[in-house]
């Protein structure tokens, strides 16, 4: 049982250690914690542009290897953050950074979750209002009065 | 009352409206941040000959084409008849041979003709993250002074040449005409001052 169960393990670790390493697909030696925590975060942030829904960390594709190269050796070279993101998007455009900044053509994207939210509640608070002015409506007239006790009566 | 009818159906139609827009809309389409930018430095070694360095100079000083292309990539092979014509109709061509073997470059070009002036060889893409290069085929248009003024990504039609790449070269030229003689007058001017 216990066999089946290491066999399973390593059956299961196995294949997600060698897609790791196909990931990277490079040596990787940092300086520093820094630098290698900067690369780290970068690859995942940037955008493959051939493979359009993968982040350059995923990404198989040549140019995200040459993009994920330019991330280290940039890195290595010691420029930060900010100049290797602002060095991708002068070259590919916004589009590499998975996490668009806040700007004129942005800001729908951005403000969507809000004016959603905002419209959802708009419609409930309608709805809830609309239902108590139901309940709060005037008492029931004579006539239906009489009808409502004709048919109780029935009943 | 009325509203409330009418709401979801106008809400329905500007859905709809949206999504017909998206139909229409082509996510491969990006926009380059690179063009009305000069074109950017590289120093690669010439394609023909290893101990030739080639920069952006090399393909700065007419208006001219950058292409960027490789032996693998059959949709380059494909586009190359179109730029054999375009040199011959005396457009000068220059050329990203990106992530190639270069002796299957040469072979190629020797067999099948060259179109290109200039040819940098980039076998790493290292010129290529530098030009903002996607995926070969890729055809830039340099003024004469180096701006990149165009810039398609994927391969060249005759279509695409008659409306937009020869009207543009042929404004550039004409653009290019007029500075050098406003230099010239300018020159008159002082040597007669």
């Amino acid at each position: 049982m216990i066999r089946h169960m290491l066999l399973l393990l390593t059956a299961w670790l196995a294949p997600a250690g060698l897609a790791m390493a196909l990931a990277i697909g490079q040596p990787i030696e940092f300086d520093n914690e820094a630098q290698k925590r900067q690369y780290d975060t970068l690859v995942r942030e940037l955008r493959c542009t051939v493979c359009q829904s993968e982040t350059i960390h995923e990404s198989n594709a040549e140019l995200a290897a040459d993009m994920r190269r330019r991330v280290y050796d940039m890195t290595l070279a010691g420029h930060d953050a900010d100049a290797i993101v602002e060095f991708m998007v002068q070259r590919y455009g916004d589009y590499v950074r998975y996490r668009p900044p806040l700007q004129a053509n942005t800001w729908l994207l951005w403000a969507s979750p809000f004016l959603l939210m905002f419209g959802g509640a708009l419609v409930w608070w309608r709805l809830v209002v609309g239902r108590r002015g139901m309940a709060e409506r005037p008492d029931f007239t004579e006539q239906e009065r009489a009808v409502l006790e004709r048919l109780h009566h029935d009943a | 009352m009325k509203l409330r009818l009418i709401l979801p159906l106008v809400a329905t139609f500007a859905l709809l409206g949206l999504l017909f827009v998206g139909l229409g809309m082509n996510s491969r389409d990006l926009p380059s941040p690179l063009v009305g930018k000069p074109a950017p430095a590289f120093a690669l070694e010439a394609l023909e000959d290893a101990e030739r360095l080639v920069t952006e100079q090399d393909f700065i000083g007419e208006v001219a084409l950058v292409n960027v292309w490789a032996t693998w990539c059959s949709t380059c092979r494909s586009e190359k008849p179109l730029l054999m014509e375009l040199a011959q109709g005396g457009i000068p061509i220059h050329a990203f041979n990106y992530r190639d073997e270069r002796d299957a470059a040469v072979r190629y070009l020797a067999v099948s003709g060259n179109p290109y002036r200039t040819i940098a060889y980039d076998p790493r893409g290292d010129a290529g993250i530098d030009w903002g290069v996607y995926a070969t085929p890729e055809t830039y248009v340099l003024d004469a002074e180096g701006v990149i003024r165009y810039k398609r990504i994927g391969p060249l039609s005759r279509q695409l040449l008659l409306d937009e790449v020869l009207p543009l070269v042929e404004k550039l030229r004409t653009e290019q005409l007029r500075a050098e003689q406003q230099r010239k007058n300018e020159a008159r001017r002082v040597a007669q001052s």
